[in-house]
């Protein structure tokens, strides 16, 4: 057993354990923390299997963009510190058992399967290499792929400022009550105070 | 990397997974079911890049596959974040359990 | 002219006639459904004595015997290729006697209605259902299918139904037209029975067939049902007892009889049609045209028999102490009937020995005009004292001269005195139960000395006892008014010339029980005694009567016991009521109420609940979170996984 094979199972303990714990916990902050060191962890696995880029393009958006993202969002939208409900019991019962026969379903078929290695030649690619490949359009290349997600990435930014918008309303004089046309939560709300200045998000 | 079976990898991918499956049925707080839903995510990345080390090591497929899902992910995260506040707004509570408007 | 073309007519009309009264008379006719009426009745009683003359002078007879014609039948309802419901008309002496009968004591009953029943405000539902019961009782008299008979049967009930619940504003009349057709309800079910036995074992409904199988002593029929028994009794005794059960309900037999002096709360126009001359005889009807069966098995005869018997005694017996006019009439009524029974129960098949038979349907036949009367003089009565009761009357015969003379005449023929009618069918009813049965014969001489006696208890009551303030008095009617309008008085005038004429009717030349004419010479000495004993009771309730004086109290207390319980009918219906209401309706009927209410509809309720419980359930699963369904989606997605991957093959 080397040091190499101990180290990919002192990692894999780490993911599962973290994942775990992300999972279960109570506390969000807690809950998000223990998120990101399982997404550190992976990242880790990355590296072990050498697949550096991947590795750190895991670490600069997962954990650096996505997890900082959810610990905004939790503060946004409650006070952190306080526990979480817990689930309803019959749902913590179901929810195991059908995760559990999933898990055993799948990992017999995964464990009885053969699998062979098509060629057993390694490729040591650079980043540099990746890049080049990315934007070829021969064969083997992913430009389209790559414009398509561009694209998505930008309908995505659109959509959430679309979605998260107050709608606008309207500047008011000093004397006149209105009533104040509803955000996107179909909520409204009669505002006798004087409104001076209007609110945009 | 010929001393770790695949089916080693595969079974840590499939335990992330199934942790995330059971995370997305029993977690409350919205905020929290996104977080499994990134578990579910990297396990699949995870189960990429391990099929191209080990399966087709000629070939690139599987990195960029994963590139592609770590930015599809980010951009699917930011989105479920704007609808988060916006049911927030709406409901004032981001327990899943409130918005069950579509019962019977 | 044959008998096809306007046989049908004679029932047919008056049901026409119910129809047309029943939709349109309140609204359209009003006052002249009682022509309508009667105009109706007057046509078929013409076609009645046409067809009468038809049969029985013309072409009834084959070599000197008369033979039962069948000028129409359908086949109504085929249950087989052997049984079936057929609709048809027979003419036999007894079928065509009847049509006499009905459709002319109901011409006259219609005639009197229309002075007696003016100024009612449902007069033509009265007529309306006048019309239903002649109809009715019409089909009766001439089916040919046992179960054609039937279902006259209940027709009839029906219509005596309605008819004595006619006043339903009064709770007694309601009560009264309940009872009747409960009881002959029960009794129907007897007959039902009997229908079926019968018919199971001789393999046809029709009559004339029925008759033929059972009576032959060869056939696979008779001897199916003479071997095979219940109880140790034969089937055949079963089946004509059981039939005789349904008779006795609707004639008023011991102990069916309760319902007959009740129904006296209808008018008393109906009273003289249904529970006098006609319905009431649709039991003795019944066991003469089943007569050839019964003369095979002595037992189910000797029930008749006695049966005939008994009711005639006791209530000649009860008649004696009533004080109420149609009360007593009615009592008299189930005496007689009780006289036709016995006829028949002594009577034995051809020749000779069908005397009695014979002698049943001629009392039958004379009792049907008399008793009319003797109703119809009532009602006259009534109409002008405004009451039932004797007490309140007394005087009347020099108001009401047509009523008196056509009253005492009426008497005088139920007494039995020569030569009234009654008289000659009583005096072959007493000789054919002498020559059978001597209980039989005393039975019967007693009872009609006591029916001498009670009727004329009833006539000098009402004419002659005289209380001091004279009837003008007393405010009954005027000169005018007096006795009734000409359509009360013409009925009376020509029933009394009827009472007095038919008795010389050779009757044993015409109906008899095998259909050749008999000879029935008259035996003065033999009928000595029973006239005698008749003057006798005649002679004592003029003592007792003709002047108000003490000695019917005197008698009443000195028999004391006696007296009170036959005033109170023998306690019979106390006995019904204990029976049912403490021993039927506690031990069956709320044991039976409380299972429907809470086993058949707990069932049902508990259906109901299950079902909703379960729909709660299944409801549930569409919660509306999101979980849930993420659930149901794996469970689903692995569940078919685990059949494609694994149990597919």
């Amino acid at each position: 057993m080397s040091a190499y094979a101990i180290f990919f199972y002192i990692i894999s303990a780490f993911i599962l354990g973290t994942g775990v714990l992300a999972v279960t916990t109570r506390k969000i902050f807690r809950s998000a923390i223990w998120l990101l060191f399982s997404l550190i962890g992976i990242a880790g696995l990355f590296f072990w299997m050498d697949v550096n880029f991947i590795a750190a393009v895991q670490i600069v958006v997962y954990v650096g963009g996505i997890v900082v993202l959810i610990i905004f969002s939790i503060f946004l939208t409650q006070k952190a510190g306080n526990e979480m409900q817990k689930p309803i019991r019959s749902r913590t019962f179901f929810a195991a058992l059908a995760v559990l026969l999933g898990f055993i379903l799948s990992y017999t078929l995964i464990y009885q399967y053969n699998f062979q290695p098509a060629s057993t030649q390694q490729l040591n690619v650079s980043v540099s290499d990746i890049g080049r490949q990315m934007l070829s359009t021969s064969q083997g290349g992913y430009a389209l792929p790559f414009e398509v997600v561009s694209v998505l990435l930008l309908a995505a930014m659109i959509g959430c400022i679309v979605i998260a918008m107050k709608t606008p309303s309207m500047i008011v004089r000093k004397d006149i009550e209105i009533i104040e046309p509803h955000g996107n939560g179909q909520e409204r709300n009669k505002i006798t105070e004087k409104i001076l200045e209007t609110e945009h998000e | 990397m010929s001393e770790i079976p695949l089916s080693h990898i595969l079974f840590v991918s499939t335990a992330l997974f199934f942790i995330g499956m059971y995370g997305l049925f029993t977690r409350r707080n919205l905020i929290t079911m996104l977080m499994s839903i990134e578990l579910i995510l990297n396990s699949v990345n995870i189960n990429f890049v391990a099929f191209n080390k080990y399966l087709y090591p000629n070939q690139l497929n599987g990195i960029f596959f994963t590139i592609f899902i770590i930015t599809i992910a980010a951009a699917e995260a930011a989105v479920a974040i704007a609808i988060i506040i916006n049911l927030y707004r709406s409901h004032h509570s981001i327990d899943v359990e409130d918005a069950d408007e579509l019962k019977w | 002219m044959s008998y096809e073309s306007y046989i049908t007519l004679i029932p047919l009309l008056p049901l026409l006639s119910f129809v047309l009264l029943g939709l349109f008379g309140r609204k359209y006719f009003k006052n002249f459904s009682g022509i309508i009426g009667t105009v109706v009745l007057l046509a078929i009683t013409v076609l009645s004595f046409i067809t009468a003359y038809q049969y029985f002078f013309v072409d009834g007879k084959v070599n000197d015997v008369y033979q039962s014609i069948i000028p129409v039948k359908y086949i109504w309802l085929q249950f087989s290729p052997n049984v079936s419901i057929d609709m048809g008309v027979v003419l036999d002496p007894i079928s065509v006697m009847m049509l006499i009968v009905v459709s002319f004591v109901s011409l006259m009953v219609h005639i009197f209605s229309l002075g007696y029943m003016k100024g009612e405000e449902r007069f033509s539902t009265y007529y309306a259902f006048l019309s239903l019961f002649t109809f009715s009782m019409l089909g009766l008299v001439v089916s040919t299918n046992i179960f054609q008979i039937y279902i006259f049967w209940e027709l009839v009930g029906i219509s005596s139904y309605l008819l004595i619940g006619f006043y339903f504003d009064k709770p007694s009349a309601v009560a009264a037209s309940k009872k009747a057709f409960i009881v002959t309800r029960f009794a129907d079910v007897g007959f039902l029975i009997g229908i079926l036995i019968l018919a199971f074992h001789a393999e046809t409904l029709d009559f004339k067939t029925l008759i033929e199988r059972l009576t032959s002593t060869q056939s696979s029929q008779f001897i199916s049902i003479t071997t095979s028994s219940f109880l140790g009794v034969s089937m055949l005794t079963w089946g004509l007892t059981l039939v005789f059960i349904g008779g006795a309900g609707k004639s008023a037999m011991f102990p069916l009889h309760i319902w007959l002096p009740d129904a006296m709360e209808g008018p008393t126009p109906v009273s003289a049609l249904i529970h006098a001359a006609t319905m009431v005889v649709a039991g003795v009807y019944l066991v003469a045209r089943l007569f050839p069966l019964y003369s095979f098995d002595v037992v189910a005869l000797n029930i008749v028999a006695y049966v005939g018997a008994i009711s005639a005694l006791l209530a000649a017996i009860i008649a004696c102490t009533q004080t109420d006019i149609k009360r007593v009439l009615a009592y008299s009524t189930m005496s007689q009937i009780g006289y036709m029974m016995f006829a028949l129960g002594v009577s034995r098949y051809g020749g000779e020995q069908g005397l009695g038979y014979m002698a049943s349907m001629f009392h039958l036949f004379t009792h049907a005009f008399f008793k009319s009367l003797l109703f119809l003089c009532a009602g006259a009565v009534i109409h002008v004292v405004h009451s039932n009761e004797m007490k309140d009357m007394g005087g009347l015969r020099k108001l009401m001269p047509i009523t008196h003379i056509a009253f005492l005449i009426a008497c005088l023929a139920i007494a039995g005195i020569p030569p009234f009618s009654g008289f000659f069918s009583k005096e072959e009813i007493l000789t054919a139960a002498y020559n059978s049965n001597k209980l039989i014969y005393t039975i019967g001489v007693f009872t009609s000395m006591f029916t001498a006696f009670y009727m004329f208890r009833l006539y000098f009551s009402i004419f002659w006892a005289k209380t001091s303030p004279s009837p003008l008095e007393r405010g009954w009617g005027d000169a005018a008014h007096g006795e009734g309008t000409l359509s009360m008085k013409f009925p009376l005038v020509v029933l009394t010339i009827c009472t007095v004429a038919v008795g010389f009717i050779p009757f044993a030349s015409f109906v008899t029980s095998d259909g050749a004419p008999l000879e029935t010479p008259i035996d003065i000495v033999f009928s000595i005694l029973p006239v005698a004993l008749a003057v006798a009771a005649i002679l004592f309730a003029a003592r007792l009567y003709r002047r108000q004086n003490e000695l019917p109290e005197k008698i009443s207390t000195s028999l004391g016991a006696l007296y009170r319980s036959a005033y109170k009918k023998f306690y019979i219906d106390e006995i019904y009521l204990f029976i049912t209401k403490k021993i039927i309706f506690n031990l069956v009927g709320r044991p039976a109420a409380w299972i429907d209410k809470n086993i058949v509809d707990g069932f049902m309720n508990l259906l109901a609940t299950v079902t909703a419980k379960i729909s709660a359930m299944i409801k549930g699963l569409q919660s509306g979170k999101v979980q849930d369904y993420a659930l149901y989606f794996f469970g689903g997605v692995a569940g078919l996984a685990v059949l494609f991957i694994y149990l597919w093959k």
